[in-house]
């Protein structure tokens, strides 16, 4: 069985979404663990040296290529699969499944991820493109990342977008977290147990942690 | 007209001579060997999964959705092997001696010693399959005990044993159509046996998807197809358990044998009302456990809990103290009709018994808290670890019960009555499961063999699949290697042109009735006459009422019945019709052949015929015979016998007490 | 009681069916749902029209025949319970019930709530089964299995090929059908030897028939007459992973 065989198989195209899921779960840590970096108190000079390593060296500029390519692969992955789950069902029920036994988020993976990616790009547009096109390869003048955020979380839309955009990306991981790991096939009860606790608990430290930040310089505790 | 082909021999050699010296068919004639195999339950799955398996080309035919529907998936309870694993003195002969006396000394001692020599390698072959059965802690084999027997002999997997031996025989059939050795033909019903110069060489078969005739040709035709009960409508059959086939054949010739053997079984679910449409049982294995009692007042209406203990009559306990609440089902089903018809019934309808596990409950809590080293435990305590053992056994079944009744057996007592569950006869066949008509065999309930007039508990899985995997694999090859010259016959001969028009003609004729009457209406009258005349009890007066009454009503439904919708499309009420028509004709043959033995035995109980104790009073001197029904035209059918001789066990007044 | 049933009616496979509504009158609470459906067919007999097709057989929740999507939910309101076991105590005076066929593509309808689920067949044919010719089989007793691994086993082989997974899953998935077989063959020793290629063959198999994929939302498990665990998916995927990792 070739390696094109494994990945092309309902399941196989689940175990995609599982590995570039769980890859980009691990982007998610290093993103909010150096976003975290805003409430060191010192004006933003922890960030923003942060910032500028990540910009300029050259691991984690490889390191992007991979996180591009897979956020690539997971979204396209997973377009193709709903299409295709959604086939399965040409003729729809007059009464709707309900609740029973599935949560909403559960069911609303395609539309959560959908929210997510709409905010990814509003996000990119405001941060990852303006600080690379004036970095390293472009030779502009580096800009200081930690006032642009000021400046932008100044305003209250900007806000309420990035909070919806988080609550979006805590519900996705509060399913795809635990979702990666039983499509990898964790299938004995404790580690279940634990993984889809740890699972939930990640999904809301990542969502607050990530909504704090535009509020906390709305709000000017930075 | 009947040999019985019997090899020579002392009994327990008949079988091992047979094997060594029948005939064989070459592997490359075997590919050019064509075999119907009709129906997909425990006998017809694992007979159509064996033969692919050796080579002959097999068609397999089933009237549900998928093989894997058939009614052998609801049995509970387990399947008997002469294992001796428990170390209780069982072996081949001791459960050859138990199927003979549980069914009455009315079987044939050739048939049962073989069905109890090949029951080991039944269990053999299942846990190859990967039946899950269920296992002591040490990983090995569990078991249990069932009515009828002092041993403990029997295989189960939870409730579902029927289930998962079932799954194991379909998986068995998928993976030889997988192969392409077995053509699966579902949604698909066999209306007539098609016969060619003498010999069977094919079926007409109906596509219940969009209506069509098909024939279908075939070296032999093996029918397993089950059994009848469903003519007396409400039993524990599913709904579209029927007798058409067997009645196909019966009608071209082969012999009906013991038609009125029918089994009730003692622990079902009471009916609730008219619009019943069908019975569900309670395992047997409950009686284990189980203590069944009605109060010892007449027309007691209080609370089952509110009766003590010394107002209850444990009636079983009482009249059989050997063997209690596992008396064979027979004994069991009529001594609690005895009760109710003496007005110690219980519910509103009066036609219940109860059926208690306080005691078990409490016994296994006492157990459970003694393992716990707590010898201070509360009443509670015990009990709700008692609950917790019971469920455990018997979970699935309790939870039945209570989405059934509504109420909850874990507090209340069960109520149960009897309810037709299995029929004994069924076509005649011989040593080698061939039928009184060349080239049709009759495998699993749908023929008489095994069982005489009353089966024991966990014999019937045993027996559908000893005739599937190891019996007919052997005989079939010895009828068909005298087949090998026969060259394939094409479906256009006239023989099948002739069959399928008189299918044909008969479907048309039922559909221009255009009666007023539903065909679920003549069926469940047709049950009721049964169930009243020719049921657990049955007298000479009632019989011959009976057989008047079907006459009538087999009358009214040729010219009154109304089947809706059109002949070329899935029409499920014309497949019923079909099927009500033939239970008709054979509710007629059950009430002659209830009326000609004129002795109580078994499953037949005979008002007229019985002990002053009110056991079954057998006639060994006029009686010990099987009943072989030729038919002979509408309402006429003529009588042959087959003497039973046994050789081996002294036939003796069945005594459980 | 009184009850009005919205039940959907098709001709045959290739024909556009629609919702007919009906009354039924004087349901008893003892009755089970199946018989309050034959109340209705005997009603429409009467009056001259076709009676609604229905699969069932059994009737004691076991042969997996019978299947109505009722009021948005396979086999009804009840946890753990098949269609003919759904009794009218669930329901009161007065209510509308819509009753509706499974619905997937690879279960298309036969007629009225009648469906195909040959795929299902075709899925055990790709290898639900251990390859073991009668007359092969060792001692039952020469091969001692753990006891836990013995009840998982059984656990997953109780699934009756219903189909209600299906019928719930937003994606029409078959993962929990195919997962129960899989792992009722994988957790028996017996089952070692075709281990990697039944799974990645019933995979194949149920991709082809046109099933949706698994996206773990436990629909299934929680409509499942036989609660069949959604740990059996995981359990297949492992399975499918090892397959993959260890083929050549």
């Amino acid at each position: 069985m070739t390696w094109k065989q494994v990945f092309s198989t309902s399941v196989g195209n689940k175990l995609i979404m599982a590995l570039t899921g769980i890859f980009l779960i691990l982007f998610l840590v290093i993103h909010a663990a150096l976003n975290a970096c805003i409430w060191a108190m010192d004006g933003g000079e922890m960030f923003n040296k942060g910032a500028h390593f990540m910009g300029s060296n050259v691991v984690p500029r490889i390191l992007e290529i991979g996180l591009f390519a897979g956020f690539i692969l997971h979204i396209v992955q997973s377009y193709k699969l709903t299409i295709k789950n959604k086939k399965a069902r040409s003729v729809g029920y007059e009464v709707d499944y309900g609740n029973r036994g599935s949560k909403w988020y559960s069911r609303s993976m395609a539309l959560l991820g959908t929210i997510v990616l709409l905010f990814l790009v509003i996000h990119l547009t405001d941060f990852w493109y303006p600080n690379r096109s004036n970095q390293g390869f472009l030779l502009g003048e580096e800009i200081n990342l930690y006032l642009k955020m000021q400046d932008t979380f100044s305003q209250l839309w900007v806000v309420i977008v990035y909070v919806a955009g988080c609550i979006s990306l805590g519900y996705h991981l509060a399913h795809g977290f635990q979702s990666a790991f039983k499509t990898l096939g964790v299938h004995n009860k404790r580690y279940h147990i634990m993984l889809s606790s740890l699972g939930l608990g990640f999904s809301i430290v990542i969502a607050v942690l990530f909504a704090l930040m535009p509020i906390s310089f709305y709000m000017g505790w930075v | 007209m009947l040999n019985a082909k019997i090899p020579a021999g002392p009994l327990e050699t008949k079988w091992n001579e047979y094997k060594g010296h029948c005939k064989l068919v070459n592997p490359a004639n075997k590919r050019k060997l064509e075999v119907i195999v009709v129906g997909t339950g425990l006998a017809g799955a694992s007979a159509a999964a064996s033969l692919g398996e050796m080579g002959y080309k097999v068609k397999a035919f089933c009237f549900q959705d998928s093989p894997r529907r058939a009614h052998s998936i609801a049995a509970q309870g387990g399947i008997n092997a002469a294992k001796n694993y428990q170390n209780d003195g069982d072996s081949v002969f001791r459960l050859f001696y138990d199927t003979i006396k549980g069914g009455d000394y009315r079987a044939r001692e050739a048939n049962v010693h073989r069905l109890a020599e090949v029951s080991t390698n039944i269990i053999d072959q299942c846990v190859a399959q990967g039946v899950p059965f269920a296992r002591e802690y040490g990983g090995l084999l569990s078991n249990r005990s069932f009515g009828g027997t002092q041993v403990q002999r029997t295989f189960y997997a939870a409730g579902q044993t029927g289930q998962q031996l079932l799954i194991g025989a379909y998986q068995a059939l998928e993976r030889q159509v997988a192969l392409g050795n077995v053509k699966m033909m579902a949604r698909h019903e066999m209306l007539d046996v098609v016969m060619v110069e003498g010999k069977a060489r094919g079926i007409i078969a109906r596509n219940l998807v969009n209506g069509e005739l098909e024939r279908h040709f075939g070296h032999a035709v093996l029918l397993c197809t089950g059994g009848y009960g469903n003519v007396f409508y409400l039993s524990t059959n599913a709904m579209g358990s029927n007798v058409t086939a067997a009645w196909k054949a019966h009608r071209k010739g082969a012999a009906f044998a013991n038609p009125c053997y029918t089994q009730i079984h003692p622990t079902c679910i009471p009916v609730s009302g008219d619009h019943q449409s069908k019975l569900t049982l309670m395992s047997e294995s409950l009686r284990n456990d189980g203590r069944i009692w009605v109060p010892a007042k007449q027309g007691d209406t209080r609370k089952a809990s509110d009766i003590p203990e010394e107002e209850r009559d444990y009636y079983l306990e009482r009249r059989y103290p050997a063997f209690g609440n596992l008396v064979p089902r027979d004994v069991a089903s009529r001594a609690a009709k005895e009760r109710c018809d003496a007005g110690y019934g219980v519910g509103t309808s009066k036609q219940a018994v109860y059926l208690d596990y306080a005691a078990a409950i409490e016994r296994y809590g006492k157990i459970e808290v003694s393992k716990q080293g707590n010898d201070h435990a509360s009443a509670e305590e015990i009990i709700a670890l008692g609950k917790q053992v019971v469920k455990e056994k018997y979970g699935n079944l309790f939870d039945m019960y209570s989405k059934i009744t509504g109420e909850n057996p874990y507090e209340v007592p069960m109520r149960i009555y009897p309810a037709v569950h299995y029929t004994m006869g069924g076509l005649w066949v011989d040593y080698e499961l061939q039928t009184s008509l060349p080239g049709v065999f009759a495998l699993g309930e749908a023929n008489f063999s095994d069982h005489g007039a009353n089966r024991l508990g966990a014999s019937a899985l045993m027996q559908g699949l000893a005739d599937g995997y190891f019996v007919i694999p052997y005989t079939l090859g010895n009828y068909l290697a005298d087949e090998i010259y026969a060259k394939a016959i094409s479906t256009d001969h006239p023989a099948f042109a002739d069959a399928e028009k008189a299918v044909s003609d008969r479907i048309n004729t039922l559909m221009n009735i255009k009666g007023k009457q539903s065909v679920e209406s003549f069926h469940k009258r047709l049950g009721k006459i049964m169930w009243d005349k020719c049921g657990m009890a049955r007298n000479e007066e009632g019989l011959k009422q009976a057989i008047a009454e079907v006459q009538a009503l087999k009358a009214e439904f040729w010219s009154d019945v109304r089947i809706p919708g059109s002949i070329n499309e899935m029409n499920p009420e014309l497949d019923k019709a079909n099927r009500v028509a033939d239970f008709i004709e054979l509710g007629e043959l059950m009430c002659k052949d209830a009326l000609n033995r004129n002795e109580s035995c078994g499953g037949h109980f005979r008002e007229e015929y019985q002990t002053p104790e009110g056991e079954a009073l057998r006639d060994d001197a006029n009686f010990m015979y099987v009943a072989a029904w030729e038919f002979a035209g509408e309402s006429n059918w003529n009588l042959h016998k087959e003497a039973l001789n046994y050789d081996v066990i002294k036939p003796s007044q069945r005594n459980y007490k | 009681m009184n009850l009005t049933l919205k039940v959907w009616r098709q001709q045959n496979t290739k024909a556009d069916g629609k919702f007919e509504t009906y009354q039924v009158k004087n349901i008893s609470h003892e009755m089970s749902f199946l018989e309050m459906i034959d109340v209705l067919n005997e009603q429409l007999i009467v009056e001259g029209a076709e009676p609604v097709a229905f699969d069932h057989d059994c009737r004691e929740g076991i042969c997996g025949m019978c299947s109505m999507y009722i009021d948005g939910k396979p086999h009804g309101p009840w946890q753990a319970n098949t269609t003919c076991q759904l009794h009218m105590r669930a329901f009161k005076d007065g209510d509308t019930i819509t009753i509706e066929p499974w619905r997937a593509n690879a279960f298309p309808v036969v007629k009225d709530l009648m469906v195909d689920r040959s795929a299902f067949d075709r899925i055990i044919q790709a290898g639900g089964y251990i390859s073991v010719n009668t007359g092969n089989a060792v001692d039952g007793n020469s091969l001692p299995i753990n006891k836990d691994k013995a009840d998982a086993a059984f656990a997953a082989a109780m699934c009756i090929g219903c189909g209600a997974c299906v019928a719930a899953c937003k994606n029409s998935s078959a993962m929990l059908f195919l997962s129960a077989k899989v792992s009722h063959l994988a957790l028996l020793p017996q089952g070692e030897p075709e281990r990697k290629s039944r799974v990645m063959n019933m995979v194949a198999q149920m991709d082809k028939e046109g099933f949706g994929a698994c996206t773990n939302t436990g629909a299934c498990e929680a409509t499942c007459p036989k609660e069949i665990s959604l740990t059996n998916i995981a359990r297949l995927n492992q399975e499918y992973l090892a397959a993959s990792i260890t083929s050549n």
